[in-house]
């Protein structure tokens, strides 16, 4: 019988944190297995081929595409500038010749006799990939990259903006209920990962990008803040390569929620440490959560925490992850096996949850998540 | 056991041109002895969605096939499985704990039947799949609305995302389109242009462009990427000299459009699902096990959906519509005057796309719907924290009016993409009478025509699983507005998939289930086109059978009667002037319609369908339409 999956977040102190870190092409890789690594070296670089143009001769020089290879003055695999002229018609009689320049500086790749068309491979573009956090290389994949790992504090958001980025963490609110609004932002934040409560306001994320902070971290966001932050609508949950000078997770989602009290406590019990963070989220087709990664100090004996195997029992933490409730925290109390009639008129599998205050409420068993770590 | 399988030539599209399904040959033994179809007693069929494996069993039993039982277990493409037979088995396994019967052998794979007699095991086992995001393609051609919208024509219908249309006059520039083709990995690339014996150039440059791009495939370096080119004929050469090279794996097909007036799909679209099995499925994890366990080619699931649909309609002689409205994408399908189109919604659905729904129709065409009070601020982070959680259900009614009337608008956006995708042939030239001119008829015109349209069905979440039917009737009328008399039904288990990919090998077993155990019959509903002054009469009806009515329809009245499963009565409507109920306007009409689980609805709404503006006088409108259809529990 297959297992039930439940998707859970990771909140954790103490994890074997690896992360792969590939070139998108064969390239090199610049350390080797054991390596000590900072998040920003380089650890791989290669070239990428140049963008392609293409152009047609036989047009510009108003000859049939047969001739073109006869007219050009330069040949297959050789370097033309910008400008240059690479070609000229006949003219009449030796008169009123046209000419031919490259639009682009490269290498002339490819010349069709069949269409007269002619392609530029242009200059070849750097890829560079950082460690991205600091820590040892464990394992070289020849010719693509390395596998950094590192023993590490993690938190895991619900969803992000921005990319890669990295600093040390700031505690901008005493209290994971506690909003985090502009006035909490200071110059002291500049090139800090500024971790706030519950939601940021689109005010505070102006602010922390004048200041220069390198990412914010809340517990969540209003969708229409966040539609002003970005200039649009965000469609699609595919995020990452957003570039507006901020990398921002939310650790629960949309509205105003509290960030889980666990989560608060981990990272302020971090403050001060570097820490690596990446905005970058995907829900559809191999799911992508933006992280919060704080290397741990050589010696830290922190103990990790009984890792959850994903299955829903009594006892298990879980958050209510949609209305009513949203965002609430609560310990499993009974599992019907009985599916049960909702308010909206469906039936389903529910669960009871005993929430902080004793009350104990019916949610849909789709409607929690597990608190992982 | 893998068959290959023998793809026949399409006929051209301005002939009757169902894809003849090429009877899949299959054998039981090395000996390649075809089956005996009438020895088919049990079948196994699965499919492998992006998140469920889904199996069902189907059984000869005395009075025909039916589906007995059904199984589901997660899909298990993606790590730490890596392996989609996994998921395979367990939905299998729910099905064998069922029925008793077992089906699974001890070393993992699905058990035969030895004989008749046997308890164990099923005759033949097939499946679908969409899982890993199912097939993607890219197709080029050479003007956007002619060969390259015939190649996405292709493509749609043998199952595959288009992800990109590259065409010489899509108004990007050269760099720019090779630049998109730098980043898309496609499984595949469709390439097409020029008639036979027409220009060779531009379908020989569009080459050109692919080629150097390098399009790096999904699944790997070694990978060689197929290409198959299906354009004019005489420049088959150069295009083979342009993919010449170690990366590509070419293939040449006959020309999807050899001429302006004629489409020639067939070719093209057989060579894809080839290409899907060797190349793509043979590289998803496990499906090269999986392939050696079925006894058919596994197809795409639209591709299979979109082939049951289709010989419905041909058996039935009718045009119909169907619907998959998923979390990330909205397929719908149609046959019109028996010409078959698909689209691929790719960013219309209730989860992952939820947010794009919403930014494309904007929330205020989705408040429309709402009877309720509800504030936008607040519905704006709903909406987002169900794209982020896409697996989470609503639980209070609030929700579930919210989230029925974003489903109007996905449906409504995707049947309109629809319209305009699926028209007759652009770029045709056309004998023109005086008539014609005063007509203004040109080519291109949408197939679509919703007074035509007989049957609508219904399948995805947010339909199938609406917690009263008449949500899932209402719903459909609301989005798709069809006129006349249409029948609706929803998809009870989304069993189609697997009822057609039946089809190819066991039409009538197919048949014989859609039938009495895929579609759960909602009903019928009676519309009226045209527009009226809220009150004034629309249409009189007379009913008589199974249910007896008779009254006046006024417009803005909707009216649900129950006329159960099974049950028929004959409808005699008289539409008011400039009204039309499939008679032509102001015409009586009379017809024999069937029950179904909501019964018969007489629609007097008006199409083109039009909320009264004024908030509070457009929810008390949609509280007397709750009412009418019970929609909702008070």
């Amino acid at each position: 019988m297959a297992k039930a999956y439940t998707p859970g977040l990771k909140v954790t102190p103490r994890i074997a944190f690896r992360s792969r870190r590939l070139l998108p092409i064969a390239g090199k890789v610049l350390v080797a297995k054991g390596d000590r690594v900072t998040g920003d070296q380089i650890v791989a670089e290669t070239f990428m081929e140049g963008d392609v143009t293409p152009f047609n001769v036989a047009s510009k020089l108003a000859c049939t595409p047969a001739e073109v290879p006869t007219l050009l003055s330069k040949k297959e695999g050789e370097r033309v500038e910008q400008d240059e002229v690479i070609g000229q018609s006949k003219g009449i009689f030796g008169f009123f010749k046209s000419e031919c320049r490259a639009p682009v500086a490269g290498t002339l790749e490819t010349v069709s006799a069949t269409t007269g068309q002619v392609l530029i491979r242009g200059e070849p573009i750097p890829v560079r990939v950082k460690a991205y956090i600091d820590g040892v290389v464990g394992e070289v994949i020849e010719n693509e990259g390395c596998v950094v790992e590192a023993d590490s504090a993690l938190v895991q958001g619900i969803f992000g903006i921005g990319g890669e980025t990295a600093g040390p963490l700031a505690m901008a609110c005493k209290d994971p209920a506690e909003e985090l609004h502009e006035d909490l932002i200071t110059a002291e934040h500049k090139g800090r990962i500024v971790v706030g409560g519950a939601r940021v306001t689109v005010a505070a994320l102006r602010r922390a990008k004048e200041v220069g902070a390198a990412a914010v971290v809340s517990g969540g966001i209003d969708d229409s803040d966040l539609k002003e932050l970005l200039g649009y609508d965000l469609g699609v949950a595919i995020t990452g390569s957003e570039q507006i000078g901020l990398t921002v997770v939310i650790t629960e989602g949309f509205g105003d929620i509290a960030m889980a009290t666990r989560t608060f406590e981990l990272l302020a019990g971090k403050r001060g440490s570097n820490a690596s963070v990446n905005g970058a989220t995907q829900i559809r087709a191999g799911v992508m959560r933006p992280e919060i990664v704080v290397p741990l100090a050589d010696g830290d004996g922190v103990v990790a925490s009984k890792a959850s195997e994903g299955v829903l029992e009594i006892g298990s933490l879980v958050r209510i992850i949609r209305d009513p409730h949203f965002g609430v925290i609560g310990e499993v109390a009974a599992l019907p096996a009985e599916p049960a009639v909702l308010g909206s008129g469906s039936k389903s599998r529910v669960l009871e949850v005993k929430l902080a205050d004793g009350e104990q409420v019916t949610v849909p068993r789709a409607n929690v998540e597990l608190i992982e770590g | 056991m893998q068959i290959g399988r023998t793809g026949r030539a399409e006929s051209t599209r301005v002939h009757p041109s169902f894809p003849e399904k090429t009877r899949i040959r299959m054998t039981a033994d090395s000996d390649h002895t075809p089956l005996d179809l009438s020895k088919i007693s049990v079948i196994l069929a699965t499919d492998c969605g992006s998140t469920t494996t889904k199996a069902i069993m189907i059984e000869r039993t005395p009075e025909g096939f039916r589906q007995t039982y059904r199984g589901e277990a997660p899909t298990t493409v993606e790590e730490p499985f890596a392996d989609v037979t996994v998921g395979v088995v367990n939905s299998v396994s729910e099905i064998a704990e069922l029925s008793g019967r077992r089906l699974v052998a001890d070393d993992g794979t699905i058990i035969r039947r030895s004989s008749p007699d046997d308890p164990d095991g099923c005759d033949i086992y097939i499946s679908t799949s969409s899982a890993g995001g199912g097939l993607q393609m890219m197709v080029a051609g050479v003007v956007k609305q002619m060969t390259a919208e015939s190649a996405k024509r292709a493509a749609l219908g043998a199952g595959a995302i288009v992800m990109d249309t590259i065409a010489a006059n899509d108004k990007r520039r050269p760099h720019e389109q090779i630049q998109r083709i730098r980043e898309l990995r496609p499984d595949m690339v469709l390439v097409s242009g020029g008639t036979d014996g027409g220009n060779t150039t531009q379908v020989v440059q569009l080459a050109e462009l692919i080629a150097p791009a390098k399009p790096r495939p999904r699944f790997g370096g070694e990978f060689r990427l197929p290409i198959i080119y299906a354009g004019n004929k005489d420049a088959r050469p150069a295009v083979e000299a342009v993919f010449d090279g170690p990366g590509f794996d070419l293939s040449v097909v006959e020309n999807l459009r050899p001429t302006m007036e004629q489409e020639n799909l067939g070719p093209a679209r057989d060579r894809i699902h080839d290409v899907f099995l060797e190349h793509v499925m043979a590289h998803a994890p496990g499906y090269d096990k999986l392939m050696t366990w079925t006894d058919a080619p596994i197809m795409p699931t639209p591709g299979a959906v979109g082939d049951i649909l289709q010989t419905i309609a041909r058996r039935q002689g009718i045009n119909a519509v169907g619907v998959d409205i998923g979390g990330a994408t909205t397929d719908v399908f149609s046959v019109f005057e028996e010409k078959f189109n698909r689209t691929v919604s790719a960013n219309l659905g209730m989860s992952y796309s939820i947010s794009n729904v919403c930014a494309e129709a904007g929330m205020d065409r989705i408040l429309q719907w709402v009877h309720l009070d509800m504030d936008e601020r607040e519905l704006r982070n709903r909406v987002k924290n169900k794209m982020i959680r896409p697996t989470t259900i609503p639980q209070t009614l609030e929700a579930l009016v919210f989230e029925q009337a974003v489903a109007r608008e996905a449906l409504r956006l995707a049947y309109q993409q629809h319209k305009e995708f699926a028209t007759t042939l652009k770029g045709v030239q056309q004998q023109r009478t005086v008539g014609d001119v005063f007509s203004q008829q040109t080519s291109g015109q949408s197939l679509v025509d919703n007074m035509t349209l007989d049957l609508l069905v219904a399948s995805g979440g947010v339909l199938s699983h609406a917690p009263r039917m008449a949500q899932t009737a209402l719903l459909l009328i609301d989005a798709f507005e069809p006129e006349g008399f249409t029948s609706l039904a929803k998809d009870s288990i989304f069993m189609m998939p697997h009822l057609g990919v039946l089809a190819g090998v066991h039409e009538q077993a197919s048949l014989e289930v859609f039938e009495r155990d895929c579609l759960i019959v909602l009903g019928t509903c009676v519309a009226a086109k045209g527009e009226g002054k809220i009150g004034k009469p629309c249409f009189k009806y007379s009913i008589s059978g199974d249910l007896s009515e008779q009254g006046t329809m006024a417009v803005g009245e909707l009216r649900r009667f129950d006329l159960g499963p099974g049950a028929t009565a004959r409808v005699e409507i008289q539409p008011e002037r400039g009204f039309d109920c499939g008679a032509g306007p102001g015409k009586a009409i009379s017809r024999e319609v069937r029950g179904g689980t909501v019964g018969l609805v007489l629609d007097a709404r008006g199409r083109p369908l039009m909320l009264p503006e004024e908030t509070s006088e457009r929810r008390a409108c949609l509280s007397r339409w709750i009412e009418a259809m019970d929609l909702y529990p008070a």
